[in-house]
């Protein structure tokens, strides 16, 4: 079983340096720079990537917590917190490249867009799932709490991202491209997701494994702790 | 069906005759409240044009802290003496515990929100009445209230009780916040029902998911 489980981390972290490498290639040398914003725009293929990666990290969190709460099974809970620490990690990328591309673009670093505040309020939310862990008393609690909180954390997006769309009407509607992706965009973008995904489920698969271990080095402490 | 609702009915009750005794929760939120509006006046000259822009905005971030004050409280005095392991040992369905705790928070934050609303409305030198606003305080309440205590019985078991709740709290109720105060702003410019009709949309969807969520949810929260 656990042996399994390394070969599976092994190939996924072959493919995944390939298809970085692709991707940085694919990025910086191969694809043409657009003609209306310049070279800046060679951020969004880390950016859009990122968004993706930490909106589906959090689709996970909720899920996960949903299944926890129904079975109680660790499981489903050491995914849970693998996956939100990750997309913590890439939330935080998604509001770092996103004022960088949007400065020169908009003339603004931030602005109260919906899909920028909706990503704001996300990464508030799971910042809390984290807290909530951390502060709550005995560890089974702490992740009942975690699921509770990353459940009304992911219903919440939605109706935030609604409000402020209907907030901020004047706003223009996010535009990347004046004429949308050519097929070199396009494959750039694919080749970026792709790799970004990769890259998360070796991250969440590593960080699970790290907190099995953690889990046996404390049920081992507690049995000499006993003796 | 019937049931359910005396137990929820006798909850609340509970929570509303131990209010009136010790007068703990609506006395110290409604003080609190008003300190935010005074301070308010402080951080924007109220003699200039700004304040009818920001006025809106005063009201509920005012109410909002207040919000979080008294939802805090609901379980604070229930972790005294063990009261809240009595009951859950009360043979009720968890999902009553839910529903009285939070029909006795809202009642207490409204009673607060009526209080507050008119001496800002006098303040701030608005017109006094606004019927309309009584219906965005009323939703807008519902919808903090259902978080609210949800969350609030969350983090009365957590080791950072008082920083928890509005941590948890704030970024949820985001939806909330924008829609009261825009359909605030609207109503103190008399504007006619149908513009801050979306508004009340969302003020009234929010209520109805996290009614249906926290229901289901609740009984996760305060079990041992």
């Amino acid at each position: 079983m656990q042996s399994k489980y390394n070969i599976i981390k092994c190939c996924l972290a072959g493919l995944g340096l390939v298809l970085m490498v692709a991707a940085l290639y694919l990025v910086f040398i191969y694809v043409p720079t657009d003609k209306h914003t310049g070279i800046i725009q060679r951020v969004f293929y880390f950016h859009v990537p990122l968004a993706w990666v930490s909106f589906l990290a959090f689709f996970i969190v909720f899920i996960c917590g949903i299944f926890y709460l129904r079975r109680k099974t660790r499981t489903w809970d050491t995914i849970a917190h693998a996956s939100a620490e990750v997309g913590i990690i890439f939330t935080t990328l998604v509001l770092i490249t996103g004022p960088i591309w949007a400065k020169p673009v908009w003339g603004v670093w931030w602005t109260w867009d919906a899909r920028l505040t909706a990503t704001l309020v996300l990464w508030l939310a799971y910042i809390a799932y984290i807290l909530v862990r951390n502060y709550a008393i005995t560890k089974e609690q702490g992740a009942r709490f975690a699921a509770v909180v990353g459940i009304v954390g992911f219903v919440d997006v939605p109706i935030v991202f609604l409000a402020v769309r209907l907030w901020r009407t004047q706003h223009p509607t996010t535009i990347v491209f004046e004429g949308g992706l050519t097929p070199a965009m396009l494959l750039t973008l694919l080749i970026c997701i792709a790799a970004f995904t990769v890259l998360y489920i070796l991250m969440v698969m590593q960080s699970n494994s790290l907190k099995s271990i953690e889990a046996e080095l404390d049920s081992l402490s507690a049995v000499t702790r006993v003796d | 069906m019937k049931g359910i609702w005396v137990k929820i009915f006798a909850i609340f009750w509970k929570d509303l005759l131990s209010e009136f005794r010790t007068k703990e929760i609506i006395t110290s939120i409604l003080v609190f409240a008003l300190l935010v509006l005074v301070i308010f006046n402080f951080a924007f000259d109220p003699e200039t044009s700004v304040i009818n822009m920001v006025a809106s905005g005063i009201l509920w971030v005012s109410l909002t802290f207040a919000g979080v004050l008294g939802l805090n409280r609901t379980f604070v005095s229930e972790k005294a003496d063990a009261g809240l392991e009595g009951l859950m040992l009360c043979p009720v369905d968890r999902a009553a515990i839910y529903w009285g705790k939070l029909i006795s928070s809202c009642v207490f934050i409204l009673i607060v929100a009526f209080i507050i609303t008119p001496i800002f409305l006098i303040l701030l030198n608005l017109p006094l009445i606004v019927p309309r606003l009584a219906l965005i305080i009323v939703l807008a309440t519902l919808g903090f209230a259902s978080v609210g205590t949800l969350f609030s019985a969350l983090a009365i078991n957590t080791r950072a009780r008082d920083v928890m709740l509005p941590i948890l709290f704030l970024p949820t109720v985001v939806p909330v916040i924008i829609a009261a105060v825009k359909a605030t702003e609207l109503v103190l410019e008399s504007k006619p029902w149908g513009d801050m009709l979306v508004w009340i949309q969302i003020i009234v969807a929010f209520d109805i998911i996290y009614l249906v969520v926290s229901t289901l949810l609740f009984e996760h929260v305060i079990q041992e």
